[in-house]
């Protein structure tokens, strides 16, 4: 049985803040642990989105009448709130995008390619753990413009090799991009330095955010990044919604990857000029619903306190990391310190696939990820075709891990 | 179905467990390698068919799930002795009959893996990896 857990978050509350986890699969209770996927949403954001499309549906920004002014209030509202979440100087420093996806190929196009920033023979330094969405859009950037990709490289236990920062950093590095947290491995990276470094070289620091806000506190300004980017589907909102946080005089400088209403001062035949910081990158008519919706997510998450999610979320983890350790022929991967990591745990298995321990798990009600994770360089640099994969968040508790477990022995009876 | 296990009934653990036809024919007169960019399996298949175009032999190698491995140890069972024209003619629906079990449409990717080896083996153009 899961001893009790210390309280720092009500989770039998929480859960029923969120309709989907009363539903059952197959006849069991949902366990759901791929949060890193994708999150749940409770009901304060669901409603929040029902009510805007029940009771004030509208375009923002140009309507006159009432409906359009609710509307711009609700969606400018939680511009404010999600600006302020994150610790931004101004609103302005937060646009509105599609997802973290597209906020990074908004600062891929926008940044370097699109701009005579970026010269031929120049460099721009990733690291072997990112996201494919921190990749690709990079490749594109050297395709079109002759820079060099560099990369830092992890240890065995999944931290960043930091001290690679000293020699690959260099005058032509202009742009120094890192996931806050990894995906697969849950390590927390030391931005804030990593920043630091890029500022001596006179380069950007470009912060894929998509796993840290979601579950700790997150301030911009202490870890002085130039761009953040982060998705609202991780974080108890819609899907369909992103933010691409950039310091003001650097989103000056950026230009719109998407061209057309709203974005534009003025448009003449054959011209046109800007909308300000952040208008100029919402060109189209924004996600509205979700943009409200993320605002009400926040707002839960706020209540709730950033520093107890963190501070539960480890709780959770260091519970999995013991009882997963006890599993037979069960290898873990990432730093062993759940200070250093965030609550998303990959393994494997000695006698089951990744895949066939996800459909196993599945049958149990309890829903893992399985495969390479949208991170295939980093897998490559274990070695591993594929990994299986639980994440936890606020509606997590030590028992949810406990199902996990019991799972995973049904696995080795399966697979003996 | 039925059983607590999902999938993974006796028919698919036992043929995961001690697969038939593993290895690789050299000399081959057909030969194919196939991968599942959903989870990095990975698949080859090499036939020897004779003069009047019966399959001589054949053997798959690669790693993967159980379903796949299984999948591949069933599909190498069926063909052998299998005339080129029987063997083009073998198909999704008849593949995923013989596995016996039910799949979720991921999962059903797996099971195909080996079929699109096949198929490209045979110069046939492979089975759409849709969802």
């Amino acid at each position: 049985m899961a001893r009790a857990a210390k309280v720092l978050l009500n989770v039998p509350a929480i859960k029923k803040d969120f309709p989907i986890l009363q539903r059952k699969v197959r006849d069991k209770p949902l366990t759901y642990l791929d949060s890193t996927a994708t999150s749940q949403k409770p009901k304060q954001v669901i409603d929040t989105m029902t009510d805007y499309y029940s009771r004030y549906n509208a375009n923002v920004h140009r309507a006159i009448y009432e409906l359009g002014e609710e509307a711009t209030r609700a969606y400018e509202g939680s511009r404010e709130r999600i600006a302020e979440f994150i610790g931004a100087k101004d609103p302005m420093e937060v646009a509105f995008t599609k997802s973290t996806t597209e906020s990074l190929n908004v600062i891929a196009y926008g940044y370097a390619l699109k701009t005579t920033r970026l010269k031929e023979g120049d460099e721009i330094l990733g690291t072997v753990l990112e996201h494919h969405s921190n990749h690709v859009p990079w490749h594109f950037v050297r395709d079109l413009k002759g820079i060099t990709l560099k990369y830092v490289d992890v240890d065995d236990e999944g931290h960043l090799r930091m001290e690679q920062y000293d020699d690959l950093i260099t005058r032509r590095t202009k742009i120094v991009t890192v996931a806050h947290v990894s995906n697969v491995l849950g390590t927390i990276n030391d931005v804030k330095e990593i920043a630091r470094r890029a500022h001596e070289v006179g380069a950007v620091c470009v912060v894929d955010a998509a796993q840290s806000v979601p579950h700790m506190p997150v301030d911009v300004q202490a870890l002085d990044c130039d761009f953040l980017a982060f998705s609202g589907h991780k974080m108890l909102g819609p899907t369909g919604i992103g933010i691409l946080y950039g310091k003001k005089e650097i989103l000056e400088v950026t230009e719109p990857l998407l061209g057309g209403g709203e974005m534009i001062s003025e448009v003449h035949l054959g011209s046109a000029k800007w909308n300000d910081v952040p208008y100029k990158f919402e060109g189209g008519t924004p996600p509205i619903a979700e943009a409200i919706g993320l605002g009400a997510a926040v707002d839960y998450l706020v209540k709730l306190g950033m520093p107890a999610v963190r501070a539960h979320e480890m709780e959770v983890t260091a519970y999995a990391l013991e009882k997963l350790a006890k599993v037979a022929g069960l290898r873990m991967y990432g730093p062993r310190d759940v200070k250093e990591r965030g609550g998303v745990v990959s393994f494997t298995m000695e006698k089951a696939h990744p895949h066939d321990i996800a459909s196993i798990l599945d049958v149990e009600g309890v829903c893992i990820r399985s495969g390479h994770h949208c991170a295939q360089p980093l897998m490559d640099r274990y070695d591993l075709a594929a990994t299986a994969r639980a994440s936890f968040y606020v509606y997590n508790d030590l028992e949810d891990v406990d199902r996990l477990v019991a799972a995973l022995e049904k696995v080795n009876e399966v697979f003996a | 179905m039925g059983s607590g296990a999902g999938p993974y009934q006796a028919q698919i653990l036992d043929h995961y467990k001690h697969p038939h036809n593993r290895g690789v024919l050299d000399p081959a007169t057909h030969a194919a390698r196939e991968s599942n960019p959903l989870c990095g399996d990975e698949i080859s298949l090499t036939l020897r068919v004779d003069g009047s175009d019966r399959i001589e032999d054949v053997r798959f190698d690669g790693e993967g799930c159980a379903i796949s491995m299984a999948s591949a140890s069933l599909l190498t069972d069926a063909l052998r002795g299998k005339t080129l024209d029987e063997a083009k003619a073998f198909d999704r629906p008849t593949l995923l009959k013989d596995l016996g079990v039910a799949l979720s449409s991921v999962r059903e990717q797996c099971a195909l893996l080996p079929l699109r080896a096949l198929q490209t083996a045979l110069g046939r153009p492979p089975t759409a990896q849709g969802h």
